[in-house]
């Protein structure tokens, strides 16, 4: 789905609830997962210049979860280490977007090429 | 003789006898809006932008309305079109006004130049042109003051759901419900700090109780307001911080420090009621009344 304003981060909130609920996540892990992507979200629209996020509901066995996606076309970032420090930021923020969202979820992964953009992908098992 | 003057003269000169057929037709109109607008009302309206009109003419032609020579008759038509559309005129109600001008200086001008037939069918295409620029220069006047309201009622709509409840003597309290976006942020923190100037209260609690996520962004938001509270001499709590929201909080690494939290509304109360030195069995009797 499409990130480009504030209300599509509304939206994506509440689509990635829903998908965490039909995967029986508990409450804590509907909330880590919904915030962790609501920070990946707010990224794409602060620094990416915009984006889409791409949700996939993962089975293994009777292992549930959650992967998703956020993919832009942006700037990128040219250290990523530096952009994963708590309390770093370029815009005026916590500086804990993308250190939270990693502490949220099961998996993280983040790609980025100065002038390519940048893929964080998260994964939250149940 | 040039168009513009002709139009402009016969105005001048029968500025009475169509001032009284306009009124007349405005009446007769199946829009006029009687229950809307009052009947004198209506004339002075009338007089003013005919005078208006013939002035503009005189001086600036008809051709070119954004010039200066128009600039008296568009801010009448922008205040009529206002004051229409705040009195629930419909947008062709409100552009009648102008078009219904038509039928008198068509008279007008067909008296003035009977034998003329071919320069009368040139200053009625002009009159007509330039009736017609105004009938939409008025619907855009009333579609703009109807947006105007249209935002106001929003911002009173977001103001309503961020209601600043009188606790107590000298506490507040800020039920936040809903998504924290940026454009509501900053409406609820000048909510709660005017009606901390207000009542003078020396503690406000928010309650996030219906907020259903916290990211980064909207704890930064609360610090902010936290901040902006103490610097007015109150003190800050925030409750309603569900057990779920406070591990994912520590997890973001939010460090909200010394900011007292509380689980529930009552709980942060009866904080308040401590520090504010109220006893607390009157307190709980009253609390019961107050929440
Ligand atoms: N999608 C992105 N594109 C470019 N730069 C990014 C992106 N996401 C994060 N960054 C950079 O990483 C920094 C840290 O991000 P984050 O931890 O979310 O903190 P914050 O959003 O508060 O700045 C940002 O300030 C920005 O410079
Ligand atoms: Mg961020």
């Amino acid at each position: 789905m499409a990130i480009r304003s504030p209300e599509d981060i509304v939206h994506m909130r509440r689509a990635v609830r829903e998908h965490a609920v039909r995967q029986g996540f508990s409450l804590v892990d509907q909330t880590k997962v919904v915030t962790a992507a609501s920070e990946l979200a707010r990224n794409i629209i602060n620094y990416g210049g915009g984006g889409e996020m791409i949700l996939q509901p993962l089975a293994e066995g009777v292992r549930k979860g959650l992967k998703l996606a956020f993919v832009d076309q942006g700037p990128g970032i040219p250290d990523i280490e530096l952009a994963l420090k708590d309390g770093y930021t370029t815009g005026g923020g916590m500086g804990l977007g993308l250190g939270g969202a990693k502490r949220l979820s099961s998996e993280f992964q983040i790609e980025s090429r100065v002038g390519g953009g940048t893929r964080v992908t998260i994964t939250r098992w149940k | 003789m040039k168009s513009s003057s002709r139009l402009a003269g016969v105005i001048k000169n029968h500025e009475k006898e169509i001032l009284a057929d306009w009124i007349k037709e405005q009446l007769a109109s199946t829009t006029l809006r009687g229950d809307l607008l009052k009947e004198s009302e209506l004339r002075e309206q009338s007089r003013a932008f005919l005078a208006a009109v013939q002035a503009a003419v005189q001086k600036g032609g008809t051709e070119d309305l954004a010039g200066p020579a128009w600039a008296d008759v568009k801010q009448l038509l922008a205040e009529i079109s206002r004051a229409r559309s705040l009195a629930g005129f419909s947008p062709s109600e409100t552009a009648t006004f102008v078009l219904s001008l038509k039928q008198p200086l068509f008279s007008r001008m067909t008296a003035e130049l009977k034998s003329n037939a071919a320069e009368l069918g040139e200053e009625l295409w002009s009159i007509t042109l330039l009736l017609d620029k105004l009938g939409l220069f008025t619907i855009e006047a009333y579609l703009k003051s109807r947006e105007s309201v249209i935002e106001r009622q929003q911002t009173e709509l977001l103001e309503l759901s961020t209601p600043v409840v009188e606790l107590w003597d000298d506490i507040v309290a800020l039920p936040l419900v809903g998504t924290l976006d940026s454009n509501r942020t900053q409406i609820v923190m000048e909510t709660l700090l005017q009606k901390i100037v207000q009542t003078g209260a020396s503690i406000a609690i928010i309650d996030i109780t219906g907020v259903p996520t916290v990211d980064t962004l909207v704890a930064q938001h609360l610090l902010k307001t936290v901040a902006a509270t103490r610097l007015m001499g109150a003190d800050c709590i925030i409750s309603g911080i569900r057990p779920q929201i406070a591990q994912t909080i520590v997890h973001l690494g939010v460090n909200l420090g010394e900011v007292t939290t509380k689980a529930s509304l009552a709980d942060a109360f009866q904080v308040a009621l401590k520090r504010t030195g109220a006893t607390i069995g009157k307190a709980k009797a009253e609390a019961a009344g107050a929440v």
